[in-house]
């Protein structure tokens, strides 16, 4: 309940930030929102001895548009990205995600940011930047470089995101026409974390198909994924119910999954394959809109 | 570390420990106790209060976090003697037993009218996903969201404006 003792430190912009960080990478953790962190420490399941709150930095906030890409500061609160008329526009399926995570008070903290460099493996907005393509921007004292996020999520609590690095950007390619995505979620209902958590997003080309096809899971296994097997089952076929049923059965293909007192592995599984095929359904029901 | 907060509109300085949450800052520190601790995984809402004008749980936030924020706790609804309609709307319609996690329920609330002065009751219940209640099966809360829903879109009783 309490967090053991540490250091706080508050930089007053990016460049302090990734210096403190630089000096103390392996004892400091970045601090944001604090809504993945803080109920950590509370249980000393992490014990940072120096925290690096960045949480007031204005560098990492705004939703802006830019030669096709949006580019979201990591600092955006999950409120910000559910109320952001520029996503709800440009790309719903990162509004919806958003509005889907925890509740009111969570969202009204927690950041994009932090959620993806945390990497629960129930956390929502995995899922749907996988489904996107999205690149990350991650910055350190000395350079900065950009991540795909399928190359990011690499074990059980563990990223791409190295200990002298903070997570700065977002950016997601602007959705062509004719595209729909959809994020459905089963939630614990006292945590609101996903037991399965389901972003499909597609894009379809002449005669109703399929031209491109993203499906990307949380909630499931240790890391959040995108569910190739699915993907290649419906790319170029014809966006019929059939077809979407066929593919989805093929979602939790090669996945070891979790078992917890909330799940079963098995049901996890079968909640996915279902929820597969519903989000499906309903990003290609937005593409033909 | 020196922090300095305003609570209920009076500003408060002191040294606190950086792992000290905002939730005993508040209750131990202010004397402040409506709001409550109910579990430890910042699951059940009992801390919520608003913090620069956003409904968040106070346990987990840092109280060297709200340096130089705006706090409201349950205390400062109630205008002197006059209750805040969502208070009055949980007199009216039994909207608790216990009231254990009355205060962190009217927060929450409080912030749902403010976003949305017209909700449905389905709405209100998901509007309150973060706060949980052992006592009333919830019902009773929504009812008491729509009485102070009405009040305050009549535009009577004290915070309405």
């Amino acid at each position: 309940m309490i967090p053991a003792a540490f250091d706080y430190q508050r930089p007053t912009n990016l460049a302090e930030a990734a210096r403190l960080l630089a000096a103390h990478a392996d004892d400091a953790k970045i601090l944001a929102g604090g809504h993945s962190l803080v109920p950590m420490m509370k249980l000393r399941l992490a014990t940072p001895t120096l925290l690096i709150d960045i949480g007031r930095l204005s560098e990492l906030s705004g939703i802006r548009a830019q030669n096709g890409t949006l580019i979201i500061g990591a600092g955006t609160t999950h409120y910000a990205a559910e109320a952001s008329t520029l996503l709800q526009q440009r790309c719903p399926l990162l509004a919806e995600t958003a509005a889907a995570i925890g509740d009111v008070q969570v969202r009204n903290r927690g950041t994009i940011g932090g959620s993806i460099a945390h990497a629960d493996p129930a956390a929502d907005w995995p899922a749907a930047i996988l489904a996107l393509g999205a690149q990350l921007k991650l910055i350190h004292a000395g350079g900065e470089r950009l991540v795909n996020a399928t190359d990011f999520f690499v074990d059980l609590l563990t990223t791409a995101l190295e200990s002298r690095e903070i997570l700065t950007e977002i950016h997601v390619p602007v959705n062509p026409p004719r595209s729909g995505g959809a994020y459905l979620k089963v939630s614990q209902p006292a945590s609101g974390f996903a037991l399965t958590g389901v972003a499909a997003q597609v894009t379809l080309g002449a005669n109703n198909t399929v031209q491109n096809v993203a499906v990307g899971i949380t909630g499931v296994s240790n890391t959040a994924y995108r569910a190739s097997a699915t993907e290649v089952a419906l790319q170029g076929q014809a966006a019929t119910a059939d077809a979407v049923a066929q593919a989805a059965a093929r979602a939790t293909d090669g996945v070891e999954a979790l078992a917890d007192i909330h799940a079963s592995a098995e049901y996890r599984l079968h909640l996915t394959r279902v929820y597969t095929r519903r989000a499906l359904q309903r990003a290609i029901e937005r593409a033909q809109a | 570390m020196n922090i300095t907060v305003t609570v209920n509109g009076q500003t408060y300085a002191h040294d606190v420990e950086p792992r000290l949450l905002l939730v005993h800052y508040l209750r131990d520190r202010l004397s402040l106790t409506g709001t409550h601790v109910g579990c430890e995984t910042s699951l059940c809402g009992a801390c919520t209060v608003h913090m620069d004008g956003v409904a968040v749980k106070s346990c987990t936030i840092l109280a060297v976090q709200a340096d130089g924020a705006a706090i409201t706790t349950v205390e400062g609804l109630a205008q002197g003697e006059t209750l805040h309609p969502v208070q009055e709307g949980f007199w009216e319609e039994h909207g608790l037993q216990c009231g254990f996690c009355t205060p962190g329920m009217l927060m929450a609330s409080v912030q749902l009218l403010e976003r949305n002065p017209n909700p449905t009751d389905a709405e209100i219940r998901h509007a309150l996903d973060g706060n949980l209640c052992r006592c009333t099966g919830y019902q009773h809360i929504v009812n008491a969201v729509q009485y102070a829903a009405q009040k305050m879109r009549q535009g009577a009783g004290a915070g309405a404006d």
